[in-house]
């Protein structure tokens, strides 16, 4: 199997080939938004940390930053700083010229005497590099090249027994042909880990998912904080889901069952090719935001509420296995795996047919997330997200 | 008569009603290729558990094969199991690591 990419210099493939107007801290971002807003080809990120913060929160919100900057679907970069945030653009930037050959520039706010000034040589900074951008021919791209992020988020009880075993399904497929898949969300391992564990390639690996689990929670029980106590969240517990383990065992089976050859810190990159799984919050814009900046060229979200989650570097593309919301929320859902709960068709079926669907996703095809310009964005900081 | 509920795994306690069920209602479920019915006792919204046997206070609830909680009061056969009548109980990490 094979799709029609941008091949980059360093690292995977790009589906899509975007120039990416990043802030350095939350004072750059909305003159990020208007930049992107006034050049065809760039997406822009809102970005709520990155300022007076404790060093641990700093590390994260870099590699959040950085592994946005060398996303494969991130043609170049356009940064905006203030001047007195904790890491300022000029030393961001160089940090992620250290990791990647791809156009990078920056400005700052405070450096240029204010936003429009900033505005205007940022605007066309971001032209010139769209205007390179369009002119990257697409190329065949093996299979391999894929490491799809898989996600769940305002799961109901449809989400266990049909639309994760289904995308379970899809990732079995995905790895048996050469590509990766991240399965994320560590917290819904909790009551299914033993079960997770059971797939690791090696001992070390199920030690690590075991400890993952372990230090999840105490890591919250040392700031007083009890992970069952957001976790199901209220629309799951109205969903059937009763308890975190249920959750969780409904969670895991989207990873499927091939085995597991790495584990994750959050938005780290992989380094080796198969299924992976990443250490992040169950919170679905968080876990999306860590796998898109450890390099996710595309996501798949399944869902029984309904949730309108995009990412702006990354398409998103949402699927769920209930009837109602798939109606009801049809301008928010691409796919209908509802026929699984009715019995017209197996979990199986519908991964193969959900194959054919990310290969038109990686050849362009925009899911409807991304048509909107969805561009959600959570970073996870000390006393984690649940 | 259609099926309106789904056993996860043979070893389960509960099923999950794929459509919602009234009280007084038959739910119908299919085991090892065997249609079994058992009557709704509350109003079971839909995809929501019903216990397949009387559990007891403190019994284990399993769904997928696996423990999903302990009840926290006793729950007949055939009522309603939702978060308000089980609870998550710790996870014994130390034993699940491979020393």
């Amino acid at each position: 199997m094979h799709f029609w990419g941008y091949k980059r210099k360093e690292g995977r493939a790009g589906i899509r080939n975007h120039v990416l107007i990043l802030p350095t801290c939350a004072c750059g971002s909305e003159s990020c938004r208007v930049v992107a807003s006034q050049v065809r080809g760039a997406v822009n990120i809102v970005f709520n940390t990155g300022c007076s913060d404790v060093a641990a929160n700093t590390e994260m919100s870099q590699r959040v930053l950085t592994g946005f900057a060398c996303n494969p679907n991130v043609y170049g970069v356009v940064i905006i700083g203030l001047g007195c945030e904790t890491v300022p653009h000029q030393k961001l930037r160089e940090k992620i010229q250290a990791m990647t050959s791809k156009p990078v520039v920056s400005f700052g706010i405070q450096d240029e005497g204010g936003t429009l000034k900033t505005i205007e040589k940022a605007v066309r900074a971001a032209r010139d590099m769209a205007a390179q951008a369009a002119m990257q021919p697409k190329e065949l791209c093996g299979i391999s090249e894929l490491l799809l992020g898989i996600e769940c988020g305002g799961s109901d009880a449809t989400s266990g027994i049909a639309s994760n075993p289904a995308v379970g399904e899809l990732s079995d497929l995905l790895v048996d042909i050469g590509a990766s898949t991240i399965m994320s969300e560590s917290i819904e391992w909790i009551g299914a880990e033993h079960v997770v564990a059971k797939r690791a390639a090696t001992p070390e690996i199920h030690n690590q998912i075991i400890q993952t689990c372990k230090d999840y929670e105490e890591h919250l029980k040392a700031a007083g904080q009890d992970c069952r106590a957001g976790q199901p969240t209220p629309g799951n517990k109205a969903g059937g889901l009763s308890t975190l383990d249920e959750k969780s065992l409904g969670c895991i089976r989207k990873g499927g069952t091939r085995p597991i050859v790495e584990v994750l810190a959050q938005a780290q990159r992989p380094t080796k090719y198969g299924a992976v799984v990443m250490d992040t919050a169950g919170y679905d814009i968080s876990s999306v935001t860590s796998m898109v900046a450890g390099g996710c060229n595309a996501v798949i979200f399944t869902t029984g509420r309904g949730t309108p989650t995009g990412n702006a570097i990354v398409p998103v593309l949402k699927v769920t296995a209930n009837a109602h919301t798939y109606q009801w929320m049809e301008d928010n859902m691409d796919v209908d795996l509802s026929p699984i709960i009715t019995g017209e068709k197996t979990y199986q079926e519908m991964g193969r047919a959900l194959l054919d669907i990310i290969g038109q996703v990686c050849g362009g095809k925009l899911t409807k997330a991304e048509a909107y310009g969805f561009s959600d964005v959570a970073v996870d900081h000390v006393c984690r997200f649940v | 008569m259609k099926i309106n509920a789904l056993l996860m795994d043979e070893r389960d306690n509960v099923v999950t009603c794929v459509a919602a069920v009234d009280k007084g209602a038959p739910i119908i479920y299919q085991k090892g290729g065997q249609v079994c019915t058992l009557t709704a006792g509350d109003d079971i919204p839909y995809c929501h558990k019903a216990a397949l046997e009387d559990l007891p206070h403190g019994a284990e609830v399993r769904k997928y094969g696996e423990m999903i909680g302990k009840t926290t009061a006793p729950i007949a056969r055939g009522h309603w199991v939702n978060h308000e009548n089980i609870v998550s109980v710790p996870r014994d990490y130390e034993s699940e690591l491979i020393h």
